[in-house]
């Protein structure tokens, strides 16, 4: 009924298959969006070849902000931290199959913010021990 | 006040629609619209937009000390719609409306001035749970800066001041109340002459923020005896930019100059300045003067009608919406019954984030509003970070709110 209600926004809202938290985990990063009250942990595993081996995400919010969060902990598995740097707004767009306006954009963008805010961190905290 | 002409006929709605061209728009091809968001901004009649284009293609020109006939046209439709707006409100003359930007402005204008000029270290200023960051934030920021109290009055359950706790705070001897004379989330109409009465009898100031209720209802600065008054022209049928400050004419004379800047200034030296005469020592720069032009207007429009009307029109539209509201399982509506408040329903819905009930009724045409609507400490205080607004005006139908109803049963089929 409605374009940006695809069924598989709907089906991650109620069913996620990301949820959850690590623990213990290499890094955790949360953030949330006060004007909308969106809220957002992601937790991730690295392997030993550094690429993300196990990811989960936490919170609550809008459908839009945690169908993103769902798709895109599952989308960074397996890849490279410099995988998920370069990862942009048109890939959490293109997962999520739709086209939002300004409002709702800051909804579904929110999950890339906090796990790339984390993935720099987890760079830097390596380059300080190196 | 209310008019004593009139009765409390019904609103001809249909015929008030007609003149509103916005409300005969479809949102997507075969999909009307129907506007449940006049709390934030109201739609505007066909002779407001007439004469906001009427002025800017007949009678442009910068207002004051202009010596040509545009000049002259022009200051003399700012000055009558200053004149209108005073006795809108009720003032003792023009001179105690200070055109602003928008209520906010208007209260910032009171802050930066009077609070200024009259607040130190060790005073306190009274402001309540239920106010928009508007009127907050101004105070907020004066506070960080010379170092007075802030309290608070706290709110009931079902959304309305504690009155008791009102006159506990009062005791603390508050030098400014400030509080908003209707709620843009709750609906709630505080009792404004009483609190005004019982705050003078404390020995403070009382400024109402009344964006909310200057365009839905009678409002009488002088049965009020209100000593600050701050409004919107968007929300009462006028264009954005424009809005008001009432002030009692003897706090105007004695607060220093807001802005600095040409027209609010009698003679200026080097390095010296002579303010002038209010209102025009508060209104530096080229003021809106086509959106003050068309608020006059709309105030024509909304007096025409009568307020008292407007008002009864809103409680007919608030009673048959909580009702319905009541029918949908999961929908929770905040504040107090229908009696006690305007045409504002906020509410949440089962365990949806409002923007997600926005965005499916937004599909269907209605437009509502979902967020905290500047008002978060009200939305912690019952603990719920957003909600869904919807909010009426003169030109609402029962019927929209029958759409609503529907709208919201087929969120719950989206995400059931």
């Amino acid at each position: 009924m409605d374009d940006l209600y695809r069924e598989q926004i709907i089906d991650r809202y109620k069913n996620p298959r990301m949820r959850g938290k690590l623990d213990p985990h290499d890094f955790s990063y949360q953030d949330d969006n006060p004007l909308c009250g969106d809220r957002i942990r992601v937790d991730l595993r690295l392997g030993e070849d550094g690429r993300v081996s196990e990811a989960a995400f936490s919170g609550e919010g809008c459908a839009i902000s945690q169908a993103s969060a769902d798709l895109l902990t599952e989308a960074v598995v397996g890849k490279s931290l410099d995988e998920i740097k370069a990862l942009g707004k048109e890939d959490v767009l293109e997962l999520l199959g739709i086209e939002l306006g300004p409002v709702r954009l800051k909804c579904a963008l929110l999950s890339l913010k906090v796990i790339k805010a984390g993935v720099y961190g987890v760079d830097e905290l390596e380059e300080d021990l190196a | 006040m209310m008019s004593a002409v009139r009765s409390a006929e019904d609103l001809d709605v249909d015929a008030i629609r007609a003149q509103f061209p916005i409300l005969q728009r479809e949102i997507r091809p075969g999909v009307p619209l129907v506007y449940l968001d006049s709390a934030a901004t109201s739609q505007k009649p066909q002779r407001v937009i007439d004469s906001l284009s009427n002025f800017l293609a007949s009678h442009n020109a910068n207002i004051h000390r202009g010596i040509h006939v545009l000049a002259e046209e022009a200051t003399q439709a700012y000055e009558d719609a200053r004149g209108k707006v005073a006795r809108l409100v009720g003032a003792a003359s023009a001179s105690e409306i200070v055109f602003t930007r928008n209520a906010t402005e208007a209260i910032n204008l009171v802050v930066a001035s009077w609070g200024r000029a009259n607040l130190g270290p060790g005073d306190r200023v009274l402001l309540t749970e239920m106010e928009h960051h508007a009127n907050l934030v101004p105070w907020y920021m004066l506070a960080d800066e010379i170092g007075f109290a802030l309290d608070f009055v706290p709110i009931t359950d079902d959304g309305r001041l504690e009155l008791e706790a009102y006159r506990r705070l009062l005791e603390k001897e508050p030098k400014v109340v400030a509080f908003s004379q209707m709620s843009n989330v709750l609906g709630t109409i505080n009792p404004a002459q009483e609190m005004t009465h019982q705050a003078h009898g404390a020995g403070a100031l009382v400024l109402i923020d009344a964006a909310q209720s200057v365009p839905h209802m009678p409002v009488d600065v002088r049965a009020l005896d209100v000593d600050f008054l701050a409004f919107s022209g968007h929300k009462m049928c006028g264009p954005t930019g424009i809005g008001a400050l009432y002030a009692r004419r003897d706090l105007l004379e004695d607060m220093p100059p807001y802005m600095g800047g040409g027209e609010m200034i009698k003679r200026v030296g080097l390095g010296t300045f002579v303010p002038n005469d209010v209102p025009h020592k508060f209104e530096a720069g080229t003021p809106a003067i086509a959106e003050a032009v068309a608020l006059g207007e709309a105030v024509d429009f909304l007096t025409e009608i009568g307020l008292d009307r407007v008002y009864a029109h809103d409680q007919a539209m608030i009673s048959y919406a909580l009702e319905r509201l009541e029918e949908v399982p999961g929908v929770h509506v905040l504040g107090p019954e229908a009696s006690q408040r305007g045409g504002v329903a906020a509410f949440t819905f089962e365990g949806l984030h409002p923007h997600d009930v926005a965005q499916i009724l937004d599909s269907q045409g209605i437009a509502v509003r979902a967020g905290h609507h500047c008002a978060m400490p009200l939305h912690e205080r019952y603990q719920i970070p957003a909600t869904t607004r919807a909010s009426f005006y003169l030109y609402s139908k029962p019927s929209e709110v029958d759409a609503l109803i529907e709208g919201l049963y087929k969120v719950k089929e989206v995400f059931g």
